[in-house]
């Protein structure tokens, strides 16, 4: 298993959608063939057609405001010494995400078809709000499929989503989380494929939602490989990038533009949620080697029993409690060109007190564990190696659980 | 020597009505009720259906969602299942048994593995939910090896270049499913729309049996009464649901619906 150079990513499946003959794939009810068939024919087209990229980064430039900054987080490094700490700040982005890159494709991609409905999936409720954001901006109608559990703990996304006129449809399904939102939400386009686009928030699923959300990420990338010409001049010769994982969109959008460069000069390190430090329960298959399984559609290392069944999950961020990983991140493990790891609900907390206590940013829980992994491997690195973190959204949506874990005082009033 | 599946549909041809096809999860609500269920309807079914129950199905509807959630909190394995099937081979009025399910089961338990079993323990068809065609093209040579029926399945869809392309790669049993619904959607297509489907069908494959499901039930079933075969799930699976909310003995409650289908379509 091989990645191709000058090939982007997305584009190196094979004709039934299979990243290194293995991972991805089309694993739908029949009914889904010919709408999936539908977007990868328009997508295709699109992609590289000018008038649609210029389309598209109007509204990124205009609507989103790209780019999101790029800064030294200087007190940090201070504290940690050792390598060089910086942050890519996503969380600017408009709604505090990089959710709202594959929101806004998805609603120009069914205004474009001529659907008036537009479907997602949340779990910490960002891709949701996105969405809702995305569909009331270009005229779409919005349904958003959310586990009960996270409803309950992501309250403050779940009133933006409301606020932008979005219907949300509770699911008492299974685990009642973003595994269980997500099945809901194929289930609904299932019936209903012939009148409703359907937006999967994260590099999952059957392939061309994978690749679609890839595309839209890597908006990320592009930015930051010009920040890094603009303040070193070259692309530094030890770079290393954190990002969490969950389903992979953030962190892939992060890598993407990198992905040709030796690991030696630019290596990728993925952040798994470990869970609590006392449970065994995690939501990190390629840390603790869960086997290839078939998820909402694709072949992927996910948590299993041995027959076959989705196990649950467990997490502090709801935007990691997915038990399995994309495609595309399996891939980039098993031909090794990314390393990944996990983090603990402890340590990410921990991680979001440092960060606070010596910068002005307040990456959320997903973000927080990449934070733990880079501050914990910074302190070991030398001083020309830049370390960067993607800090891919902004706590304000954690400020129950942060203020139930950590007291008042880590909770900011905005 | 005809599979049984195509036995049964030629023996029912004579008979000039469609085959009444069942669909129960296995262990639902437990082992041993689900297997006294499919020796029950057997009396009145002809094709007998057993789901097996995973927890992340992306095409059904509540109704056999609670009934496969039902029967994996029971413990219900892939083992219990072939077991299942085996027990009610030996019974004396036992009828063909479809496996339904998705492609993650038979992935963890090995395609090959997975096809021994069924043989040994008595299935004779399968349907798997979530492998359509073309990727099913290898997986479907290998069922026909085992002497075990894959039946492709074909939605509103399914465009025409496709319908063809799947009918001839299919065994001697197709399934059309009615509308664009997960399980258990109410019929919201005339079953004028859905015969015409059904018909075009068997214009491009007359040889094959085709049978119709979704949004099957006591209700609507008379219309079809002229295909080769009609399938009834969620129906039934609703009908345990409620005889155990009411302490009721699901065996004869779902067995009497199956009979009544039964009359409905004779």
């Amino acid at each position: 298993m091989k990645l191709k150079k000058k090939i982007p990513l997305i584009d190196q499946g094979d004709k039934l959608g299979f990243w290194g003959g293995k991972f991805g794939g089309n694993f739908v009810p029949e009914t889904l063939k010919k709408p999936i068939e539908d977007l990868e024919i328009q997508f295709n087209k699109l992609k590289n057609n000018k008038n649609f990229i210029k389309e598209r980064d109007k509204y990124f430039k205009n609507w989103i405001g790209t780019p999101t900054r790029f800064i030294k987080l200087k007190n940090l490094t201070k504290h940690v010494g050792g390598a060089q700490i910086w942050s890519k700040v996503v969380s600017d982005a408009n709604g505090g995400a990089h959710k709202i890159y594959n929101a806004t494709v998805h609603c120009l991609l069914a205004k474009r078809s001529g659907k008036k409905v537009i479907i997602g999936d949340t779990g910490a409720g960002y891709a949701g709000k996105m969405l809702s954001m995305a569909a009331k901006k270009f005229g779409l109608k919005c349904k958003i499929f959310m586990g009960a559990k996270d409803i309950a703990r992501q309250q403050p996304n779940v009133k933006a989503m409301k606020k932008n006129g979005a219907d949300i449809i509770p699911v008492y399904s299974g685990s009642q989380t973003l595994v269980d939102a997500v099945s809901e939400c194929m289930r609904y386009w299932v019936a209903n494929c012939d009148t409703t686009a359907m937006c999967v928030g994260s590099t999952v699923g059957p392939a061309i939602f994978v690749r679609i959300c890839g595309w839209s990420t890597s908006q990320i990338s592009r930015e930051l490989k010009v920040q890094l010409m603009d303040e070193f001049g070259d692309i530094p010769k030890k770079l290393k990038l954190y990002n969490c994982v969950g389903g992979g969109s953030s962190s892939f959008g992060f890598w993407n533009e990198f992905m040709d460069y030796d690991k030696k000069q630019v290596e990728f390190i993925g952040v798994e949620a470990g869970g609590p430090a006392n449970s065994k329960k995690h939501a990190a298959p390629l840390t603790y080697g869960s086997k290839i399984g078939i998820l909402h559609g694709a072949a992927q290392y996910v948590n299993q029993n041995s027959d076959g069944q989705i196990e649950e999950t467990e997490s502090i961020s709801a935007g990691l409690d997915y038990p399995g990983i994309s495609p595309l991140h399996c891939f980039l493990k098993d031909t090794k060109r990314a390393r990944y790891t996990a983090a603990s609900d402890e340590e990410a907390l921990k991680a979001y007190q440092i960060v606070t206590k010596y910068e002005n940013l307040r990456p959320s829980l997903e973000p927080s564990h990449a934070f733990s992994v880079a501050i914990k491997e910074a302190k070991k690195l030398s001083k020309n190696t830049i370390v960067i973190i993607n800090s891919c959204g902004d706590a304000y949506k954690d400020r129950g659980i942060l203020e139930k874990k950590l007291g008042k005082k880590y909770v900011k009033s905005n | 020597m005809l599979n049984p599946i195509s036995l049964t549909f030629k023996n029912l041809k004579k008979e000039k009505r469609p085959a009444l096809i069942t669909y129960t999860v296995a262990g639902d609500s437990s082992k041993k009720q689900s297997l006294e269920i499919l020796k029950a309807i057997s009396n009145y079914a002809d094709i007998l259906e057993v789901g097996v129950p995973h927890n992340t199905p992306v095409a059904d509807g509540g109704q056999i969602q609670t009934s496969a959630y039902r029967a994996i909190k029971n413990g219900i394995k892939m083992n219990h299942i072939f077991k299942i099937v085996s027990d009610f081979k030996k019974s004396k009025n036992s009828k063909p048994i479809i496996f339904m399910g998705y492609y993650n089961m038979i992935f963890q338990y090995g395609e090959n593995n997975f096809l021994k079993k069924c043989k040994k323990s008595g299935v004779n068809g399968l349907i798997v939910v979530d492998l359509p065609w073309p990727e099913n093209k290898n997986f479907s040579k290998k069922c026909k090896k085992n002497s075990i029926n894959f039946i492709q399945l074909l939605s509103p869809t399914t465009s025409n270049k496709r319908l063809k392309s799947i009918t001839k790669d299919s065994h001697d049993m197709i399934y059309y499913i009615s509308m664009l619904s997960t399980t258990g959607g109410k019929l919201k297509v005339s079953p004028k729309k859905i015969l015409a489907n059904y018909n075009k069908i068997k214009k491009i494959s007359p040889k094959k049996n085709c049978v119709i499901g979704f949004g099957i039930t006591e209700k609507t079933i008379s219309n079809f009464k002229n295909a080769d075969g009609l399938v009834v799930g969620s129906q039934i699976c609703k009908e345990i649901t409620r005889s155990l909310n009411n302490r009721q003995n699901p065996v004869i409650n779902v067995s009497n619906i199956v009979s009544k289908l039964r009359k409905k379509i004779s």
